[in-house]
């Protein structure tokens, strides 16, 4: 098998799977102008997100820092600012530290030129100079090695964990023995299966980072004085059978496959050119888990589901894997790679995660996945732990 | 044939079914020692677990090798094993359950 996609290389020497002009809202309150401008001009994607106003200093700086490392992604050519002009996101640090990445950046302020309908015409204008500007930008073949994937599962059921997961697995360790770069997350989902993962961190300090993450995640959930099943597992993954989050997190944590896990990384942080496995601290929600792995870098993302979870996101491919054959027959509209065969008819699971392996390397090269088909990626979030007040 | 079910590990004292399984329905479980036949006493949907064999009540519901909860009541072998008999030990803010 060959191991190369034909992809965007940027300045910064990573590469990206798509060429688009990001339209970033920095505040929940700019979403409308940024979805206007982003309609008005091709190849753009739009990045919202619910966040940036009226939070403590603590999350306000999560919201920029991640905003920051989204911008980064190699997936994104440019990027159109959208500013009201009086959030608490710290824009300036924003626009300064996309521009010493060498990235090109523009930004339109709401209340500094008189309203939504002037801000969306200026807004337009820049954002058509910044697509002709990076639509000359071609596709080179690079070594797998250049790629940076997420993996995710959401609408689990318990086909996932036997299925769809293992097979992923078997895709993420050929990835990373190819020198390549995975991200995974969904903390949450490490509860009651951290005892395995632990096992595989690269030192006594990230094992500790490990059980540190799943214990706050878990004191979280507690505060609320319930028993956390309903929210998770889901009564989706229960209809499934998935019984507990123990059972859920031990089927889950097989898609990050065998490999060493080299470091746990904050919520907005950049994994950059760092090589192999990482951990990042995310909830399981899709919208907040899947921006976590696209503010990491991730510029493809392997989304395993059970019961057919159709979401992709606005910046990196959504790659749906399934196993259960009942989802396959029913949702096959929204899945782009069928692993049900290791249930139905015993199929080799190494046979199944080469085919997934495949279909990274195509979609990295620009073929679409059925999330971006049906135009159902629009949906993000910036996970902050902190009130509203 | 096709497997209507599968154990994941030796340890295991539950198996997941691969298919909908009828209730009173006779099947052959194969797992890494043996080979154990059993009734179904309830009708198993597809990814639902039963028991391999009697479980007491207050013993820990093993699949993958690993406890995914506690049995809340007893529950016979050949029956569905889920929320109504296995209740979680994690992430349990009602009870102050455990966090190591």
């Amino acid at each position: 098998m060959k191991k190369e996609f034909f992809g965007y290389v940027r300045n910064s020497g990573l590469v990206g799977t798509r060429n688009y002009v990001g339209i970033m809202s920095t505040v929940v309150c700019a979403n409308e102008v940024a979805r206007a401008i982003k309609n008005n001009v091709n190849e753009c994607t739009l990045i919202t997100h619910h966040q940036g106003c009226c939070q403590t200093p603590p999350d306000l700086k999560v919201i920029t820092d991640s905003l920051i490392s989204l911008a980064k992604n190699p997936n994104l050519g440019a990027i159109l600012l959208v500013s009201l002009g009086c959030e608490g996101t710290n824009v300036d640090r924003i626009e300064k530290e996309i521009t010493a990445f060498g990235k090109p950046v523009k930004k339109i302020v709401i209340q500094e030129v008189g309203g939504s309908i002037n801000a969306i015409n200026e807004g337009s204008a820049m954002a058509k100079q910044l697509l002709s500007k990076i639509s000359s930008c071609r596709r080179e073949k690079v070594d797998i090695s250049r790629l940076i994937v997420g993996i995710k599962c959401g609408s689990s059921d318990a086909t996932s964990g036997l299925a769809s997961n293992p097979a992923t697995g078997v895709a993420v360790d050929m990835l990373v023995k190819s020198g390549g770069s995975v991200i995974f997350g969904e903390t949450t989902e490490f509860i009651g299966a951290e005892q395995i993962l632990t096992k595989r961190a690269s030192n006594k300090r990230v094992s500790n980072r490990i059980y540190e993450i799943v214990n706050n995640m878990e004191k979280r959930a507690k505060t609320m004085g319930v028993d956390m099943r309903q929210g998770q597992p889901t009564p989706g993954n229960i209809a499934g059978g998935l019984s507990s989050i123990e059972e859920k997190s031990l089927g889950a944590i097989v898609k990050s496959g065998s490999c060493q896990i080299e470091d746990v990384l904050n919520y907005s942080e950049f994994l950059g050119n760092r090589k192999g496995l990482y951990i990042k601290d995310t909830p399981g929600r899709e919208p907040d888990a899947l921006t976590g792995f696209v503010i990491g870098g991730a510029s493809v993302v392997l989304f395993t589901t059970g019961r057919g979870a159709p979401q992709g996101h606005p910046v990196a491919p959504v790659i749906k894997i399934c196993g259960n054959p009942q989802t396959v027959d029913n949702l096959g509209v929204h899945i782009d790679v069928d692993v049900s065969s290791i249930l139905t008819k015993s199929s080799s699971i190494k046979k199944l995660g080469e085919k997934i392996f495949q279909e990274i390397i195509d979609v990295a090269s620009g073929k679409k996945v059925k999330a971006e088909i049906c135009n159902y990626n629009e949906t993000m979030e910036i996970w902050v732990k902190g009130p509203v007040i | 044939m096709k497997k209507k079910a599968v154990v994941c590990n030796s340890r295991d004292n539950v198996a997941t079914a691969l298919e909908d399984i009828k209730k009173d329905s006779l099947i052959t479980v194969n797992t890494e020692k043996s080979n154990i036949k059993i009734k179904i006493e309830n009708d198993i949907k597809l990814g639902h677990k039963f028991a391999l064999k009697y479980i007491n009540k207050e013993d820990q519901i093993i699949k993958y090798g690993e406890s995914i909860g506690t049995a809340i009541s007893e529950i016979k072998k050949g029956e569905w094993v889920h929320i109504h008999n296995l209740e979680s030990n994690r992430g349990r803010g009602d009870i102050g359950g455990k966090t190591e």
